[in-house]
This record gives C-alpha cells, sequence and structure tokens, in this order.
C-alpha cells in the first residue's frame, strides 16, 4: 500500500489510526479462529482417517460376500430376491454450527427396527451367503453414514480454513504494514510542517524586533 | 445391488456418461437426497462434476470402494482437503 495520495493532516492520521486498531483486533479474532478451527479439523481428519478405513474393509469383504452369493446363486434369481426392498431409511439433515462453519449432521431412522428385517426375501430359495452379505453390508452402513458427514464436514471446515488464513495473512502481512507506514509518513509530515512554521515565526519575530527597535538578536 | 437390501435408491451407471447423468439428476432434483455414495471407479472420470459440491452443505458426495476394492482415491481426498487447509500435507504418509 504504497499510498501516495493520502492528504498528511491531523483528521486522516486519526481515521488511519482506528483502522489500524480495528485490524489489529479483527487479526487477533481471525488468528484465534484459525487456531480453534484448526484444531478441530485435525480431530475430524483423523476420525474421518479410521471410519474411511473401517468403511473401506467393511464394504469390500460385503462385496466378497455378494459375488460368492452371486456365484451360488442365478442372476435372476438374486435379482428378483434384491428387487424390492422391505426396509427403507429416512435421512434426518440438521445442522450443526462449528465456528460459524455449517456442519451437517445426519441421523438415520430405519422404517422396521428389527434387524432381521433387511432381508428382503424368504430364506427357502435364497444361500445363506446372501444373508451374509447383506448383514456385513448393514453393519458398514452406519459406519458409512458417518463417513458422509464427517467427510462432508472436513471439507467445510478446509475450506473455511484456508479463507481464514488468507485473510490473516491479507491483514498481517498487507493491510496492518500499509496502515502502520502511511501512519508514520503522516506523523513525520505534521512534524516537519511543525518546524517549518516554528522557523518561520522565529524569523517575522527577528524582523518584527529590528524593523522597531533596530535589535540585533 | 446390495444396498437397495438397506432401503437406499440406487442409480446403476454403466460408464461415465450415465453416472454424469445419474449425478445430475440426483442433485437436481430439489436437493431430495443429503448423500451420494459413488464407486470410486466411476468417479474417477467425474471428478470435475464432484468437485462442484465440495463446498456446498448438501450434497455430500462420498466416494466407496467398488467391486473391484479400493484405489485409494477416498484416501486422496482425505489428503486433498489437508493440504488444501494447512497447505502441506501433515499426516506424514
Amino acid at each position: 500500500m504504497a499510498n501516495t495520495t493520502i492528504t498528511p493532516t491531523r483528521m486522516v492520521l486519526n481515521q488511519l489510526k482506528g483502522r489500524l486498531k480495528t485490524a489489529r483486533r479483527g487479526h487477533k479474532l481471525l488468528k484465534d479462529k484459525r487456531d480453534e478451527l484448526m484444531r478441530q479439523f485435525i480431530d475430524v481428519v483423523k476420525r474421518n482417517k479410521q471410519l474411511r478405513i473401517r468403511v473401506e474393509d467393511g464394504l469390500t469383504a460385503a462385496f466378497g460376500s455378494l459375488q460368492v452369493a452371486s456365484a451360488i446363486m442365478s442372476p435372476e434369481m438374486l435379482e428378483q430376491a434384491l428387487l424390492y426392498p422391505r426396509q427403507s431409511v429416512e435421512l434426518g439433515l440438521k445442522y450443526k454450527n462449528i465456528m460459524s462453519v455449517n456442519v451437517p449432521l445426519y441421523s438415520f431412522t430405519t422404517k422396521n427396527n428389527d434387524p432381521s428385517e433387511i432381508y428382503p426375501y424368504g430364506f427357502a430359495q435364497t444361500s445363506g451367503e446372501l444373508d451374509d452379505a447383506l448383514d456385513k453390508l448393514a453393519r458398514v452402513f452406519e459406519d458409512m453414514l458417518e463417513l458422509a458427514q464427517v467427510e462432508k464436514t472436513m471439507q467445510l471446515l478446509a475450506e473455511e480454513i484456508e479463507k481464514t488464513r488468507r485473510r490473516v495473512n491479507a491483514l498481517e502481512y498487507v493491510m496492518i504494514p500499509g496502515l502502520e507506514k502511511n501512519i508514520k509518513y503522516i506523523t513525520m509530515k505534521l512534524e516537519e510542517n511543525e518546524n517549518s512554521t516554528k522557523v518561520r515565526l522565529l524569523k517575522v519575530k527577528e524582523m518584527v524586533l529590528q524593523d522597531a527597535h533596530h535589535y540585533q538578536m | 445391488m446390495g444396498f437397495k437390501a438397506l432401503g437406499l435408491d440406487t442409480c446403476p451407471a454403466a460408464n461415465a456418461q450415465e453416472a454424469k447423468d445419474a449425478l445430475r439428476r440426483l442433485t437436481r432434483e430439489s436437493e431430495d437426497y443429503a448423500i451420494i455414495y459413488i464407486e470410486e471407479g466411476l468417479a474417477q472420470q467425474l471428478s470435475a462434476e464432484i468437485d462442484k459440491f465440495k463446498d456446498s452443505p448438501t450434497p455430500a458426495v462420498i466416494l466407496i470402494p467398488g467391486r473391484e476394492g479400493s484405489i485409494g482415491l477416498g484416501q486422496s481426498a482425505l489428503k486433498a482437503a489437508v493440504e488444501r487447509a494447512v497447505g502441506t500435507n501433515i499426516l506424514g504418509d
């Protein structure tokens, strides 16, 4: 901010001082916000990492079982067995506020609470491997839901941290030094003016005195 | 396929184009879906579409490993988010 258009007056000086104060306070607040966001973010990232591994392992296992089931049963039978779900999931969506970032909170309610209700078919014509696969899938599903929540939270926090970090840096390295420089410029200019006024007055006094009494100072 | 038994809506997509259409349809229907799970193999070809939802609260587009097992794309999304926030990878791997 090599701002050359500022006028070196006391009014501008006061304005600049006010702005500097605000900038300093804003900088401090944003820095705190960034630190707190970062702390939360690290927690979320750790949780996300755990869940991600768990979900990926669980799903791989479930898909493996499904593969076995599809090897045993005919594809038509399998499709028929899974054609119409008996279970249905309602996903509730709420928002939680973390440092002014709205992150989603999912809550899900299943229509049937009985865990055995996930099997949308009779047991007579299907193989046990299919039951196994669905059981694994149902178990991993809760983790998947939490993963979705944590991952979205992570993404939103990451965005907010990036924004906050930019603001902190802009204040710290651009705004505040610029304001300080301008304030310094004005104070120096004002001092200079004061000095020249003083010198001029001395000179005038000398001339007046010489005129009146032929004094020699 | 198995997810249908859990009560989720499934959209089969054989290739990237179908997946793209399905994703657009799901996200357009007046925000009826809060979470969309997509297989990593398909997500790979749709990264531009998926990145659009990164900064909006809904929907959450989550990558899951496909039938062939994980190819590490979900993990890399985590790394990308960390790098974005911190500026460097602090997870140490």
